[in-house]
């Protein structure tokens, strides 16, 4: 469903994708690690376009994200992505926050539209939370809402960057358990993350970057097991350790 | 009674001077509104990817903020008439004036409002995705002008001060019809204090008000 092919990208001088190759397929969890500044955030958000690149292509359900020709917010609309630090909108309440998009988006109507976002909220398990504004809301579930938002415009895939590192740590497994639900369910996703216990639990294959270069792209069953890159143990040795 | 002061020629002239009042208060009003709406447009140049259009916009502010208020006054009192082929009376002529002078200033303004919105939301709103032109609307902009309120107040409080300088077109304002009244019953002092003391409530009662705004808008 997502092919990325031979992308590099640089930020003036500075080469912070080199020659990226993976692909995921239909229903696939995939796990991106590595250290910080590796690029694996880069490399997530070059899928939906929010950073261009320079070289190589990436299609999305064989649309070219890098086209000039592409309609960018269709293909965005179709593909949720969750941010570390969750960016709910904070003007707005709870509810607008996932409605907004599949009103202004996906043209719902204002009914249909408001029932969707209490289905999401109650799977998430903040219905009651619908009529505060985020800042009102913990950490945890700010990100539970950013993830109910980005499932209300019914995305064929999900995009993770980091979604809990900005979290306290009591609060980390209530979106890790929100987001093993759907990975269960079959969603297509991406998850950029250090939760080796997640990636162990649901991934299908485990990316490692390092220094803008996919280091490592293996099964979940390889990537833990058997032996493997210098680097990539390094750093699963430093970040399995606690 | 000559040698002591008569206020009693203020409160004689209320409507007369009122007449004036107006005069100030629609100028600065529609002067306040006409400059946010081209501020806005022009700050959205200045950030545009679109190099040509950052350059008017650049351009635009640095010239008008390097023009002193009254020479753009004058220029527009006889610049439009010429334009247009036809006479268009100093109010028009001095509110293009000015909602095209404080568009600069309020550009500046907007433009820093804009910029203060993290890149986080611009990007979670693309990703959901709302288009340029929605993502300004429904997510930047309104978040924008919540931080941007005080300021944007306070710009307009020094408008209101500046309408003061129609008098050089023969607008008839507040400061103007007050004027006339001073000369023609020779109460100048009364007349002069009585402008200063109401410019005075007036902007103090808005900077209170742009206080009560900064704390309740405050996060």
């Amino acid at each position: 469903m997502i092919q990325i092919e031979h992308v590099s990208k640089w930020y003036g001088d500075f080469h912070v994708l080199k020659d990226c190759s993976t692909s995921v397929a239909k229903g696939e969890v995939v796990v991106v690690c590595g250290p910080s500044g590796s690029g694996k955030s880069t490399l997530i958000k070059c899928v939906n376009g929010l950073e261009p690149f320079q070289e190589g292509t990436i299609s999305v359900n064989e649309t070219s994200v890098g086209d000039a020709g592409t309609n960018l917010p269709q293909l965005r609309s179709r593909i949720g992505m969750v941010f570390q630090n969750f960016e709910l909108f904070p003007h707005i309440t709870v509810a607008d926050n996932i409605k907004l998009g599949q009103v202004k988006v996906l043209n719902r109507g204002d009914d249909e539209a408001t029932d969707r976002s209490m289905v999401l909220l109650k799977r998430v398990g903040l219905e009651d939370q619908a009529d505060k504004h985020p800042a009102q809301l913990s950490g945890g579930q700010q990100q539970r809402v950013a993830i109910a938002r980005a499932l209300a415009m019914d995305p064929i895939a999900m995009l993770f960057d980091e979604p809990t590192s900005a979290l306290d740590p009591e609060m980390i497994n209530e979106v890790l358990d929100v987001m093993v639900e759907l990975a269960q369910e079959g969603m297509t996703m991406m998850v950029v993350t250090h939760e080796m216990g997640f990636a162990r639990k649901v991934a299908d294959r485990v990316i490692f970057m390092d220094e803008g270069r996919i280091e490592e792209d293996a099964t979940k069953e390889d990537f833990f097991g058997t032996p493997r890159g210098e680097r990539a143990q390094l750093f699963l040795s430093k970040i399995l350790q606690h | 009674m000559s040698g002591g002061f008569d206020w009693n020629v203020i409160f004689k002239h209320i409507p007369f001077l009122w007449e004036g009042m107006q005069v100030t208060f629609l100028l600065t009003f529609l002067a306040i509104l006409g400059g946010i709406l081209g501020g806005t447009l022009l700050a959205l140049c200045r950030l545009s990817k679109f190099s040509s259009l950052a350059w008017f916009g650049g351009s635009y502010v640095n010239f008008f903020r390097s023009m002193p208020l009254i020479l753009v006054i004058f220029w527009f009192y006889f610049l439009v008439p010429m334009l247009l082929g036809r006479p268009v009376g100093s109010f028009y002529s001095v509110l293009i004036a000015f909602t095209l002078f404080e568009a600069a200033y309020y550009c500046e303004i907007i433009r820093a409002g804009i910029s203060s919105i993290g890149q986080g939301q611009v990007q979670a709103a693309k990703a959901i995705g709302l288009t340029y032109q929605q993502s300004m609307r429904y997510i930047v902009l309104p978040q924008a002008f919540r931080n941007m309120v005080p300021i944007l107040l306070t710009q307009g409080i020094i408008l209101f001060q500046d309408t003061s300088l129609v008098y050089v077109v023969g607008l008839k304002d507040f400061l103007v019809t007050a004027d006339i009244v001073a000369n023609r019953d020779n109460r100048l002092i009364e007349m002069y204090s009585t402008v200063a003391f109401v410019y005075f409530v007036l902007c103090l009662l808005g900077s209170l008000g742009v206080r009560r705004l900064q704390r309740k808008y405050a996060l």
